[in-house]
């Protein structure tokens, strides 16, 4: 049994700051750290081979600093890594992104399940496994709060709106998971020792077989612009001598409010 | 060239179409709609033509098959679908399909200067993106409640019968289960009172529902750790939970986590209840009340009764 779990390398969000004048946050030369849902991806990847034997192998699109954060994965329990390197990529939308996934897992080639988090927590897009799953032309289990696999199949858990789905699909399938899954293991000193032996393979877009032009042109998504701005709520601070003064002043301005 | 307008979820589908009739009048095209039934109650809440087809249980194949049919019967420039965690996976198969770009869960669609930009939350909800999307169709997808839909109109609207073949189900259903009831509806709720970690144990939480009904009636939600780490109810309120837009969101003893106030951004108004002065909750709040939530739930629920 062959996983192939796609992490993302992402900004740690508590190191995020705004500047106060322009209001755009900083999100360059901070501390990053692997999308959460993506975390629980790849512990869930590891205990199911903990049963069902076989690699786990993870796969990210990133930058010159990626290796060192793909560390923890190994160091997690994931037996090698593949990185995508190119400068011209870093922005490119979802569509453009999921083009180059597809082209590093077929050149990958042998798998029997991609497992991801449900959204990467920076872009909050939820595309990558819906679109993979469509490119790949492969059944496409998502929101998996439980995830089991056995020979040739996975059966799934999953976390819909108002209801929960107990699925099966056939191998090899896309699954995309839900925070509720796991907590992911920390790894111990001597497997993060152990995970620099491990192997790493990076990846330029010409390795495979890709121009950043084709890239670029495939990628329709602009950011204009982003920005942290204030809540602007009335913030009226109630204030009186007892708690049933300040009840009552609280419920006569929601009333005023006309909301109840 | 048109809109096209789909969610399984009927409501959702009627605020996207008072955005698509928005839309359109701008930019001088025609909004389409897919269903299955009822079509004269779409024309009432905004489509100029109806694509009415057998669609039948959610199926995953057969939806997008049927949405590939209708974006070329409509020749769909802009296709709006719901973000239901149903849409949320069929969203980016269409675009896909179509080679598309797509912007999901957008709390503001606009048209301005000859291009639709969109705003959604990024960083984990900390920070707005402006989006725009080159693609010809792009698809966007928008949470229940991120628009009012219109009231019915008298108009008239074509109806047109759209056939379509879809590929067997890849992933085969074993067994459903429904959530349980009362916290599953938070994203459609008028009022919501929520609980945070100033509540000391489980059964405390029961004061919740009294306050609740001295509001009228209300729904209960809470923060991520009264629902993930402690497991005292099902579903939480915050960017990884579920994202409200209530006219009323009532915090009571909840601290104001940015994930937590990321997904009560669009609140109309919020009141916050929790004993530290500091607590960042206050700052993001249109009224709020230091003080212990033993001591003033009890008062305001009282207050409420007799203000009702």
């Amino acid at each position: 049994m062959r996983q192939l779990v796609l992490l993302k390398d992402i900004p740690d969000l508590k190191e995020i700051t705004i500047d106060r004048e322009t209001r755009h946050p900083k999100t360059e030369g901070i501390k990053t750290k692997i999308s959460d849902l993506d975390k629980r991806a790849l512990e869930a990847a590891i205990q199911a081979k903990g049963k069902v034997g076989g690699e786990v192998i993870v796969l990210s699109m990133g930058d010159d600093k990626t290796k060192t954060a793909l560390l923890e994965a190994l160091a997690m329990g994931a037996d090698g890594a593949y990185i995508i390197n190119e400068a011209g990529v870093k922005g490119i939308d979802t569509n453009a992104t999921s083009h180059v996934l597809e082209a590093a897992i077929r050149e990958i080639g042998e798998y029997d399940v991609i497992i991801s988090g449900e959204m990467t927590l920076d872009s909050l897009s939820s595309q990558i496994g819906p679109r993979l799953a469509e490119l790949l032309d492969h059944p496409q289990v998502t929101y998996v709060k439980e995830y089991e696999l056995s020979e040739g199949s996975v059966k799934a858990v999953r976390d819909l709106d108002n209801l929960e789905e107990v699925v099966e699909a056939p191998l090899p399938a896309i699954v995309t998971v839900v925070r509720e899954i796991n907590e992911p293991r920390i790894p111990s000193l001597m497997n993060i020792m152990k995970a620099k032996r491990k192997p790493q393979t990076v990846w330029s877009l010409a390795d495979l077989g890709l121009s950043l032009e084709e890239v670029q042109a495939m990628s329709y998504v602009k950011i204009k612009d982003v920005t942290a701005p204030e809540m602007t709520r009335k913030q009226v601070k109630i204030e009186a001598d007892t708690i049933e003064e300040a009840a009552s002043k609280l419920a006569a301005a929601i009333k005023e409010e006309g909301v109840i | 060239m048109s809109i096209l307008v789909f969610s399984e979820d009927r409501e959702l589908a009627y605020q996207l179409l008072a955005k698509a009739s928005e839309l359109a009048e701008k930019m001088s095209k025609e909004v389409y709609c897919l269903t299955s039934e009822t079509p004269e109650d779409y024309i009432k809440q905004g489509a100029d033509k109806v694509l009415q087809s057998e669609l039948g249980d959610f199926a995953l194949e057969s939806y997008r098959a049927a949405l590939l049919k209708a974006v070329e019967a409509s020749d769909a420039e802009l296709i709006l679908m719901g973000a239901t965690k149903r849409g949320k996976e069929l969203a980016p198969r269409i675009a896909a399909a179509l080679n598309a770009g797509c912007m999901t869960e957008c709390n503001k669609v606009d048209y301005i200067d000859g291009e639709v930009v969109i705003e959604r939350l990024t960083y984990g909800g900390s920070t707005i993106a402006k989006e725009t999307s080159t693609s010809k169709p792009t698809i966007i997808t928008a949470a229940p409640r991120s628009f009012d839909k219109l009231e019915p109109q008298e108009k008239t609207g074509e109806v047109i019968k759209l056939e379509f073949e879809a590929s067997e189900p890849k992933v085969k259903v074993l067994e459903t289960r429904e959530k349980p009831k009362g916290t599953q509806d938070l994203e459609n709720a008028d009022i919501i009172v929520s609980a945070g970690r100033g509540f000391k144990a489980k059964e405390d939480l029961a004061i919740l529902e009294e306050l609740a009904e001295a509001l009228g009636g209300a729904a209960i939600g809470c923060t991520r750790p009264i629902s993930a780490d402690l497991g005292w109810m099902d579903d939480w309120v915050g960017i990884s939970g579920k994202k409200v837009k209530p006219s009323l969101y009532m915090t009571c003893g909840v601290s104001g986590q940015i994930q937590h106030v990321a997904g009560i951004r669009d609140s109309k108004i919020i009141v916050s209840i929790n004993n530290d002065e500091g607590a960042g909750i206050h700052g993001v709040s249109d009224y709020s009340i230091v003080g212990d939530i033993y001591e003033v739930l009890p008062a305001l629920i009282k207050a409420l009764k007799e203000k009702a």
